[in-house]
C-alpha cells in the first residue's frame, strides 16, 4: 500500500494552489479592519472626504478578493481530496480484486463493501477539509503568537506554555478515540454484512417467514453501533470541554499576570488590552483542534483497515517468467494430484483435511471427460486446481505439457471456459453478461451465435429488448433453467479449448438438455470437462470417471462402466430403473 | 418486471425539501425535553462568554488601575470558576446533543429496516443488494451531523441574528437599512446555489450508490470474474463509475462553494453603512460611537450568517439521503396482511387452485387459467420446459406474488385472507437458491424452527442424510460457516437447506429443484429419510430428474403458463403424450 503521504505528495502542487489562496484570504482579513479605522481617523476625524470613494472600494474589493480566495481555497480543497480518495480507492478495489480465492473464502462481502465506500470516505475527510483547517489552524496560531511577542516578550511566553497543552491534549484524545473508531468501523462493517446477508438471503426470510428474527438481529447491531458511538462522544464530551477551558483561561491568566506587569510598570494598559484581544483570538484555532483530532482519529482508524487488507498479498504467486503460450490445443493431465484444505479456527490447530487423493488422468485435446460421484467427493476441486484458484499439495497439471504453474494466470484461464454450478449473472444485459472477459473483441454474432447453442437463443429472443435486456442481480426474474443456458452461453462465447460444465445443466429439462448434448458433441476442437450427476450428460463421453471421497474408484466408458455393475451401475438403475422395464414402458432399446 | 442494472441511475420521486427537512427534524420532536434543556444550558454559556469580556474590563479598569493585586486575584479566581462552571455546562449540552442524534440516528435505521422487512419482492427484485444496502448504511449516516447540527446551530444563531438585526433598527433605522441592503443579493444566490446544486447531490448520491451496487456484484461474483480473467474489464467498470462519483461530486460542489458569496455581501453592506452614514446622512448627523458599534454589529450579524449558510449547505449536502430513505419508508408493500386478517389454523394441507392467472409485470401472462385440487397427502410433481411456470405456481401458494384472477385456498381459507405469517410458517419452501447465512451450521437449520433442540436439529440432519458430512467437518454442528454457505459444495448447500426445512415440520413441503445437485444414490437416501417425516403432509415438487418425479402421485406437466397434462408417471407414460417425449429425451 502506499503511504498516505505519498498521495498527498504527488498532488503537492494542487494542495499548494489551496494554501495559497488560504493564505491570501488570512491576510485580506487582517487588513480588513485597517481599512475601517483609516475610515474613522482620516475621513470621519480629518474630513478628508476624497479619500471615501478609494476606501470604500477598497472594501468591497476585500470583500471581492475574499470570495475568490476562498472559493479557490474550498474548491481545490475539494478538487484534490476527491481526487486523491478515488485513486485510494481504486487501487484498493484493484488489490482487493488481485487477491486469490483462499482470501474471498474469509471475507465477507458486506464487510469489504464497508471498507472500500465508508473507511476510504473517512479518509476523504481527513484530505480535505481536516487539512485545509489543520493549516488554517497552523497559520492563525502562529500569527497570533508573533504578535504576542512583539507587544511584550515576557507575557507571550504565557500562552506559548500553554497553547501546547491543547496539542499534547489532542494527541491523548487522538489516543483514546483512534481504538474505539476502529471499533466503529468493525462494526460498521458487521451492520453492513448482517443487512447484505438479510438482502441477498431474502427469498429464504420471507420463505420462513423469519422477519422479526432478522430485525431483532439487525436491531443488535444497530444498538452495538449505537453503543460504540455513544463511546465515542463520551470520550470527545471528556476532552473537547478543556480545549474551551484553555481558550477562557488564557485571557484571564493574561490579564493577571499582565496586571502583575502593568502594575510593576514593565508594560502599559494600552499593550495589555491589546494583548488580550489577541489572546481572545486564539479561541477558534484551538477549540477547532479538538474537533480536528477527533475527525483525524477516525480517519486514521480507517487507514489501518486498509493497512490490514494490503497485508494480504495473492496467496497462488504467478511465475516471474510466464512461459509465453499462443495456441492452446487443450491437452489436459492430471499427474498424482493430491489436495487437502486447511481447517480449524485460529485458536485451535489446524488440520488438513484431504479433498482429492493421488488423481491422475489425462484427456486429449478435442475428447470429453466425464466425472461423476457424491455430494463433496471433490469433482468441483479439480475444476478449482485446474483453473489455479487453488494450488495442489502434490502433484501436476499440464495444459499442453506445460506446468500450469509456468503459465500467467491470464493465459490459463483464458483458455478454460467454465460454466459453473452456482451460477452468478450480473444486473446488466444479457449480452454483456454473455460477453464477460472479452468485451472489447465479441461481436454480436457470437453472442447469438452462443446463446442460439446454448439453447437460450429462444427466450432471449421473446423478451421485449431481447439482447439488450437488463435482468437482475444473480438473474433474478429467469428460471433457474434460463440462468444456466445463460452461463452457459457465456462459456461458449468465450471460445477456449477447453470447456468445463460443473453440474450446470441440472436445471434444465431433458429435451433441453438432450439439445445442449448435441450441440457439445459437435464442438470436436474442444476439449470438454462435464460433472453432473444425470447419467444422461455423460453417457457419451470419452472417458468417465467416479470419484468417492476424493479418489478415482470406477473409470472407463459408459458401456464398460455398466458392465463393471459398480457405482455406475447403481445410478443408473436408480435414475432410470431396470432396463427392461422401462424398455417395455418407452418402446425403445436403451442399452 | 423492469430491473435495474448497477450503472443505471435510481429513478426518485422525492418530496419537496422542505417536506423532507420537516420530516426529518419531526424525529427530534420526540426530545423536546432534552432539546428545551440544551438550549436553556447554550442560553447560559452565551451569557458566560458575555461575562468574561467584563472581567477583562473591570480588571483593566479597576484592579489595575488602581493597582490593587489582591482585587485582581480574587477577580481571576471569580473568572476561573465561572469558566468551570462553563466547561461543565458544555459538558452536559455535548452529551445531550451527541445522545439525541445517536438515538434519532438508531431510530431512522431501524425502522428503515423494519419496513425493507415487510417489502415483497418486487422491490428487492428490481434494484441489486448494493443500492438498498447504500440507503441503510451511507444514506443514515449522512444525516448524523444534520441531525446535531440544526438543534445546536439553527436555533442559537437565528436567535442572535434576530436581535442584532433588532437592535440594529432600534439605534438607527437608516444605518440598519444600509447596513443589510446586500441580504436580498445573499438569499437570492443562496437561492440560485441550492436550487442547481440539490439535483446535483442527488446525482451523486445515486452515483455512489451505483458504485456501492457494482462492488457488491463484483465481490459476490467474483469467481467468475477470476475464471473468465475478466479483472481489467471489472477494474474498468470500477474506475468509470468512481469518476462518475467523483465527478458528480464536483459538479455539486462547485456550486456549494459559492457559498462564499457571503463574503462580498458582507464587503458590501459595510460599504454601503459607511457611504450612507458618511456621503448621504452626514458626518456630523452619526456619531463615532454610533458608527463604531454598527461596524461591530455587522460582523456580529454576518458571523451567525457564516454558521447558518454552512449548516444550510450541509442541509443541501445531505437531504439528498433523507430523501433515499424516505422514499422507501413511503413505498408500500404490495403484499401485505388485509386489517383484521384472520390466522390460519393448523393445517392439513389441502392446496385448491381456482381459474388462476398471473403475471408479473401485468402484461405477460406467465399462468393462464389453472384450477387443481390438491388433496392432503398428495405429492404433486410439476415437469416442463424451463420457463415454463413451474416456480411461479409454487411462489403462488406460499403467496410470494399476488395473483390478478381466481383464487387460492389452503384448507378451504382463501390465503389472501389470512395472516403472511401463519400461512408460511406452516409450509417448507425450498427455493432454487438456498441461501445459508454465515454462522454455524447448528444455526442454519436452526432456522426452520428457533426453538429446536439439538437432538431436533440433529435429527433433521440425519432424516436428510447431511449428518455424515457435518460431522466430517471440522467442528461438526458447530463450524462456522462462510457467507452463502461457501466452501460447501452446492449438493451439500442442499441437504443443509433440506434439514433445515425439515426441522420445521411443515404441513406443505414445497421442492423447487431442491435436490438437482446431489447425487443419485443420496437423493434416494433423502427420500428414504423423509418419507416418515413426510407422513400425511402434501408435497409439491419440481425437478427433472426422472428418479425423482415419477414416484409422485400425479405428475403435472406445464407448458407456457397451462397444464398440458396430468396423471401417475405409468397413466402418462400410456397416453405418450407430452411426458412421455420429454422423459424419453434422456434415453437417447
Amino acid at each position: 500500500m502506499k503511504k498516505l503521504s505519498t498521495y498527498i505528495f504527488e498532488n503537492k502542487f494542487l494542495y499548494l494552489i489551496g494554501i495559497v489562496a488560504m493564505i491570501f484570504g488570512v491576510s485580506l482579513d487582517m487588513l480588513s479592519p485597517q481599512l475601517t479605522k483609516r475610515i474613522i481617523d482620516d475621513v470621519v476625524m480629518d474630513g478628508k472626504m476624497e479619500l471615501l470613494t478609494r476606501y470604500l472600494i477598497g472594501i468591497l474589493m476585500i470583500g471581492i478578493g475574499r470570495f475568490l480566495f476562498q472559493y479557490i481555497k474550498e474548491y481545490f480543497f475539494d478538487f484534490v481530496s476527491s481526487k486523491i480518495s478515488r485513486t485510494i480507492r481504486t487501487d484498493l478495489f484493484h488489490h482487493i480484486q488481485s487477491l486469490s480465492m483462499d482470501f474471498f473464502d474469509h471475507n465477507n462481502t458486506g464487510e469489504l463493501m464497508a471498507r472500500i465506500k465508508d473507511d476510504v470516505d473517512h479518509i476523504w475527510n481527513a484530505l480535505n477539509y481536516i487539512g485545509m483547517l489543520i493549516i488554517e489552524v497552523i497559520l492563525h496560531t502562529s500569527t497570533i503568537l508573533i504578535c504576542m511577542f512583539k507587544l511584550h516578550a515576557k507575557l507571550a511566553l504565557l500562552p506559548a506554555i500553554i497553547i501546547p497543552f491543547a496539542g499534547i491534549l489532542a494527541i491523548i484524545m487522538e489516543r483514546k478515540l483512534d481504538k474505539i473508531y476502529g471499533e466503529i468501523s468493525d462494526e460498521n462493517t458487521l451492520l453492513n454484512k448482517v443487512a447484505e446477508e438479510n438482502l441477498a438471503g431474502v427469498r429464504t426470510v420471507k420463505a420462513f417467514a423469519r422477519e422479526k428474527y432478522e430485525i431483532n438481529k439487525f436491531f443488535s447491531h444497530n444498538k452495538h453501533y449505537y453503543d460504540l458511538n455513544m463511546q465515542q462522544s463520551q470520550v470527545f464530551v471528556r476532552y473537547y470541554p478543556l480545549f474551551q477551558f484553555i481558550t477562557k483561561l488564557l485571557p484571564i491568566l493574561t490579564i493577571l499576570l499582565g496586571g502583575f506587569f502593568v502594575i510593576d510598570d514593565s508594560m502599559t494598559i494600552g499593550d495589555l488590552s491589546a494583548f488580550t484581544q489577541y489572546s481572545t483570538n486564539i479561541v477558534w484555532p484551538m477549540e477547532m483542534i479538538g474537533w480536528l483530532a477527533n475527525d483525524f482519529s477516525s480517519a486514521l482508524a480507517s487507514n489501518k483497515k486498509l493497512k490490514e487488507i494490503y497485508r494480504h498479498t495473492p496467496s497462488i504467486k504467478p511465475p516471474k517468467h510466464p512461459i509465453p503460450i499462443k495456441k492452446v490445443y487443450g491437452n489436459i493431465k492430471f499427474e498424482h494430484i493430491s489436495f487437502s484444505s486447511m481447517r480449524g479456527n485460529p485458536s485451535q490447530k489446524k488440520e488438513k483435511i484431504p479433498i482429492l487423493k493421488d488423481i491422475s488422468f489425462q484427456i486429449d485435446a478435442g475428447k470429453t471427460l466425464g466425472i461423476m460421484g457424491a455430494t463433496g467427493s471433490g469433482k468441483t476441486s479439480i475444476i478449482h486446481l485446474l483453473e489455479r484458484f487453488y494450488e495442489a499439495d502434490h502433484g501436476t497439471i499440464f495444459l499442453d505439457d506445460n506446468d500450469i504453474r509456468t503459465l500467467s494466470l491470464k493465459d490459463l484461464r483464458k483458455n478454460i471456459a467454465v460454466v459453473m454450478q452456482d451460477v452468478f449473472l450480473f444486473s446488466d444485459t444479457i449480452a454483456e453478461n454473455i460477453v464477460l472477459g472479452k468485451k472489447s473483441e465479441t461481436k454480436l454474432e457470437t453472442v447469438k451465435e452462443s446463446a442460439y447453442k446454448a439453447q437460450a437463443s429462444d427466450f432471449i429472443e421473446r423478451m421485449e429488448e431481447g439482447y439488450d435486456t437488463v435482468i437482475g442481480e444473480r438473474g433474478v426474474g429467469l428460471s433457474g433453467g434460463q440462468k444456466q443456458r445463460i452461463s452457459l452461453a457465456r462459456a461458449l462465447a468465450k471460445k477456449a479449448p477447453i470447456l468445463v460444465l460443473d453440474d450446470s445443466t441440472s436445471a434444465l429439462d431433458m429435451e433441453t438438455e438432450k439439445e445442449i448434448q448435441k450441440t457439445l458433441q459437435t464442438l470436436s476442437n474442444t476439449t470438454k470437462i462435464i460433472i453432473a450427476h444425470r447419467i444422461s450428460s455423460v453417457r457419451h463421453a470419452d472417458e468417465i470417471i467416479i470419484l468417492t471421497n476424493g479418489e478415482i474408484t470406477e473409470r472407463g466408458t459408459h458401456e464398460t462402466l455398466m458392465a463393471k455393475k459398480g457405482y455406475y451401475y447403481q445410478t443408473y438403475l436408480s435414475q432410470y430403473g431396470e432396463p427392461k422395464l422401462q424398455e417395455e414402458a418407452y418402446g425403445i432399446s436403451i442399452l | 418486471m423492469a430491473f435495474q442494472s448497477y450503472k443505471q441511475d435510481e429513478n426518485m420521486e422525492a418530496a419537496g425539501k422542505m417536506t423532507t427537512l420537516l420530516r426529518l427534524f419531526s424525529y427530534l420532536l420526540a426530545y423536546k425535553a432534552e432539546i428545551i434543556l440544551v438550549l436553556f444550558i447554550m442560553g447560559i454559556c452565551v451569557a458566560i462568554t458575555l461575562i468574561n469580556p467584563l472581567i477583562i474590563e473591570t480588571a483593566i479598569d479597576t484592579y489595575i488601575a488602581s493597582s490593587d493585586i489582591e482585587g485582581l486575584i480574587r477577580l481571576a479566581v471569580f473568572g476561573v470558576f465561572i469558566n468551570v462552571i462553563f466547561i461543565i455546562l458544555v459538558k452536559i449540552r455535548m452529551f445531550l446533543m451527541a445522545k439525541i442524534s445517536n438515538t434519532v440516528l438508531l431510530e431512522i435505521r431501524n425502522e428503515l429496516y423494519t419496513h425493507i422487512q415487510t417489502l415483497d419482492f418486487h422491490f428487492f427484485d428490481s434494484r441489486p443488494t448494493g443500492k438498498i444496502l447504500a440507503r441503510i448504511i451511507g444514506d443514515v449516516n449522512s444525516l448524523k451531523d444534520v441531525l446535531s447540527n440544526s438543534v445546536t446551530t439553527l436555533i442559537p444563531d437565528f436567535i442572535t441574528i434576530c436581535s442584532v438585526v433588532g437592535i440594529m433598527i432600534w439605534k438607527h433605522p437608516i444605518l440598519a437599512l444600509a447596513s443589510l441592503s446586500s441580504l436580498p443579493f445573499m438569499i437570492l444566490g443562496i437561492w440560485f446555489i441550492q436550487t442547481f446544486s440539490h439535483k446535483r447531490w442527488q446525482i451523486h448520491r445515486k452515483k455512489s450508490s451505483n458504485l456501492n451496487a457494482f462492488v457488491h456484484e463484483d465481490l459476490s461474483g467474483i469467481k467468475i470474474i477470476k475464471s473468465f480473467a475478466a479483472e481489467n474489464e471489472t477494474l474498468d467498470s470500477f474506475q468509470s463509475l468512481a469518476k462518475q462519483h467523483r465527478d458528480s461530486f464536483m459538479a455539486a460542489v462547485r456550486l456549494n462553494d459559492g457559498f462564499s458569496i457571503i463574503e462580498i455581501c458582507e464587503g458590501i453592506g459595510k460599504m454601503m453603512l459607511y457611504l450612507i452614514a458618511i456621503q448621504i446622512i452626514g458626518i456630523d448627523k452619526v456619531s463615532i460611537g454610533t458608527l463604531v458599534s454598527f461596524g461591530l454589529y455587522l460582523t456580529m450579524f454576518w458571523d451567525p450568517i457564516s454558521n447558518l449558510s454552512n449548516f444550510y449547505n450541509q442541509i443541501i449536502t445531505n437531504i439528498a439521503g433523507a430523501e433515499r430513505i424516505f422514499e422507501i419508508l413511503d413505498t408500500k408493500p404490495e403484499i401485505f396482511d388485509e386489517k383484521n386478517v384472520g390466522t390460519l389454523p393448523p393445517i392439513r394441507g389441502e392446496v385448491v387452485f381456482q381459474h388462476v392467472s398471473f403475471s408479473y409485470d401485468d402484461n405477460t401472462k406467465v399462468l393462464h387459467d389453472i384450477s387443481f385440487h390438491i388433496h392432503a397427502g398428495e405429492t404433486i410433481a410439476f415437469v416442463g420446459a424451463t420457463g415454463a411456470g413451474k416456480t411461479t405456481i409454487v411462489n403462488l401458494i406460499s403467496r410470494f406474488y399476488d395473483i390478478q384472477d381466481g383464487t387460492v385456498t389452503v384448507d378451504g381459507f382463501d390465503i389472501k385472507k389470512v395472516s403472511i405469517e401463519s400461512l408460511r410458517s406452516q409450509m417448507g419452501i425450498m427455493t432454487q437458491d438456498n441461501f445459508l447465512f454465515s454462522g454455524t451450521v447448528k444455526d442454519n437449520i436452526r432456522y426452520g424452527k428457533l426453538n429446536a433442540t439439538d437432538e431436533e436439529i440433529i435429527e433433521a440432519a440425519k432424516a436428510v442424510h447431511a449428518h455424515e458430512f457435518i460431522m466430517k467437518l471440522e467442528n461438526g454442528y458447530d463450524t462456522e460457516l462462510k457467507e452463502r454457505g461457501g466452501g460447501l459444495s452446492i449438493g451439500q448447500k442442499q441437504l443443509l437447506a433440506f434439514a433445515r426445512t425439515m426441522v420445521s415440520q411443515p404441513k406443505i413441503l414445497i421442492l423447487d429443484e431442491a435436490t438437482s445437485s446431489i447425487d443419485t444414490q443420496t437423493e434416494l437416501l433423502v427420500q428414504k429419510g423423509i418419507e416418515s417425516l413426510l407422513k400425511g403432509r402434501t408435497s409439491f415438487i419440481i425437478a427433472h430428474r426422472l428418479s425423482t418425479i415419477q414416484k409422485a402421485d400425479r405428475i403435472f406437466v406445464i407448458n407456457h403458463g397451462i397444464i398440458e397434462e396430468q396423471g401417475s408417471h405409468e397413466e402418462l407414460l400410456k397416453k405418450q403424450g407430452a411426458y412421455y417425449k420429454l422423459t424419453m429425451a434422456q434415453f437417447l
